[in-house]
């Protein structure tokens, strides 16, 4: 299986940790990742993006143009990458904070209340670990306990305390798009 | 090993100090940060030094003192700071000097973007300082190949003396993949380096040590110039290297390093959907540039041109050309600046050029 998934928001929003996450758990797995950053002044204050394959084969390309899966943390992430999910591909929608729907008709739209769920929570930090939780019930791509093994190496023991709020925010993602 | 995921910068940097480097001299620009950064924190932890220049001439001059001295050195930077670095390097070319340089290339020219560019490819393989020298220069495609190309880049260099230098885009830099480090052992024999200066007296019983790139005499010049060509020689003939992909059979052969090689075979994938054959030679020294494998390729039967792709206004194209030699067509795609064409850009333009 191949999976070329974008995650886009604002800086601060965490989808670069997603994305990161995402490819550790990939790896953990035993596939073949990428992680590419967009970097540049972009990052300063506005949006951020990561492209993040992860493959059972060895990746050709970690440049994506077009992509199997789109994670769109706020509006202007929408506007910039709708049209960049591959026909018959998956679009993650932050219905917290983005207002309007899809546009495309050929592709899967799901919209998740993040920040809604992270605020029932009473963090409102964990709101990419409830798009990371839709986006993981949708493709399959990785498992949960890998995530999460991932998101403890990169917290380190001191915080651990901190998976069990994020093991939540994730499963009530998951729980967001289930019909 | 278990595998890391790690940045680019960062598994280079490991990969280094692995491979025995334990001085690192640079001065910091986007996008290789990330190295500086990395030895700044693990090199006093394994007793080398690291050291932030007042700028990057001073930087390639620290390299060629720590060089002199017989030490394991590298620097890095990103291409307007590798400018400011080729009168150093033409020094150590010239004062027979090994060292490793990294250059995670960014837009140009000036100070162009911080994006990743092929631009810098003149420059690194044909020398980019004065006088006629070269270093060798390896382009790594992935994180893994870059972790593990750093143990021959030194030993290179100590083999046959002269600077080595990893020519990488910014995505190679700035991309996380996961890396395995191998136990680093070098496979070649080094020779001693009796050379170096390292303190003499009466007592040690040989010469002074002399590093030097000044030789006033016409023949004592014409007799160093002779000794790096006959080395040129030799690397040419030994070191050349390339990875050929799909190409058995091959109706049209793209030519790239670096990630675009990658984004070529993602494109090479699209034009089989379509029942086109497309093959990959992918240069991993572009000095010395893989003339036999390229033209071994070139020569099958059932190959009509070669399509160069990069991130330049078309520079390697010019070594491709030189290497068919007029024998089939040889084409360029690619822009200057730092736009990273997309594989599917690449596949309709070799669909479109099949056509024309």
């Amino acid at each position: 299986m191949l999976w070329t998934n974008i995650f886009a928001g604002f800086g601060g929003q965490g989808v670069l940790l997603i994305g990161q996450l995402l490819a550790y758990a990939g790896m953990y797995e035993d596939k073949n990742v990428s992680w590419l950053p967009s970097y540049g002044p972009e990052m300063r204050g506005g949006t951020a993006n990561c492209s993040v394959v992860v493959s059972d084969e060895p990746i050709a390309s970690p440049v994506l143009s077009m992509a199997d899966c789109v994670i769109a943390m706020n509006t202007p992430s929408l506007d910039k990458f709708e049209s960049c999910v591959n026909p018959g591909g998956k679009l993650f929608i932050n219905s917290s904070i983005i207002e309007k729907k899809a546009t495309r008709t050929d592709i899967e739209v799901f919209y998740v209340p993040c920040n809604e769920i992270a605020e029932q929570l009473g963090n409102p930090k964990v709101a990419n670990m409830a798009m990371l939780g839709a986006y993981l019930e949708a493709t399959k791509a990785a498992k949960t306990e890998s995530v999460l093994d991932a998101l403890l190496y990169k917290l380190g023991e001191k915080k651990a305390h901190l998976i069990p709020l994020n093991r939540e925010a994730i499963e009530k993602g998951a729980e967001s798009i289930k019909k | 090993m278990a595998k890391k995921l790690m940045k680019g910068c960062e598994a280079v940097a490991e990969a280094a100090i692995q491979a025995g480097c334990h001085f690192f001299f640079g001065y910091p620009i986007t996008p290789q940060n990330d190295i500086p950064e990395y030895m700044a924190a693990r090199l006093p932890k394994v007793g080398g030094c690291f050291l932030q220049a007042e700028s990057e001439v001073a930087a390639i001059n620290m390299v060629y003192g720590a060089a002199a001295s017989g030490a394991r050195v590298m620097t890095s930077s990103s291409s307007p700071g590798v400018s400011l670095k080729q009168e150093g390097m033409s020094y150590l070319a010239g004062a027979e000097l090994p060292c490793v340089v990294v250059n995670m290339v960014r837009g140009g020219p000036g100070l162009g973007s911080i994006q990743p560019s092929q631009g810098d490819y003149f420059q690194a393989t044909r020398g980019g300082g004065h006088g006629d020298y070269h270093p060798i220069v390896l382009a790594p495609s992935s994180v893994q190949e870059a972790v593990d190309m750093m143990q021959d880049a030194f030993d290179l260099a100590d083999v046959y003396r002269t600077p080595v230098m990893i020519l990488a885009d910014g995505i190679i830099g700035q991309m996380m993949e996961p890396v395995e480090f191998h136990e680093s052992t070098s496979k070649r024999e080094l020779p001693k380096k009796d050379w170096a200066a390292t303190g003499w007296s009466p007592a040690s019983g040989r010469p002074r040590a002399v590093v030097n790139s000044l030789y006033i005499e016409v023949d004592e010049l014409q007799e160093m110039n002779d000794r790096l060509q006959a080395r040129y020689k030799i690397i040419r003939e030994t070191e050349a290297k390339a990875e050929t992909y799909n190409t058995d059979g091959a109706e049209i052969i793209v030519c790239a390093y670096g990630t675009v090689a990658r984004i070529c075979k993602s494109a090479i994938a699209i034009c089989e959907k379509k029942g086109v054959k497309v093959g990959l030679v992918r240069p991993i020294t572009v000095w010395p540039f893989p003339e036999k494998q390229l033209k071994e390729v070139m020569d099958q039967p059932s190959v009509k041109k070669a399509i160069t792709v990069e991130i330049s206004a078309g520079q390697m194209v010019e070594d491709v050309r030189l290497t068919v030699n007029g024998a089939k067509p040889v084409e360029f795609f690619g822009k200057p600046g730092s736009y990273t064409p997309t594989a599917e850009e690449i596949a309709e333009y070799i669909m479109k050029s099949r056509e024309a």
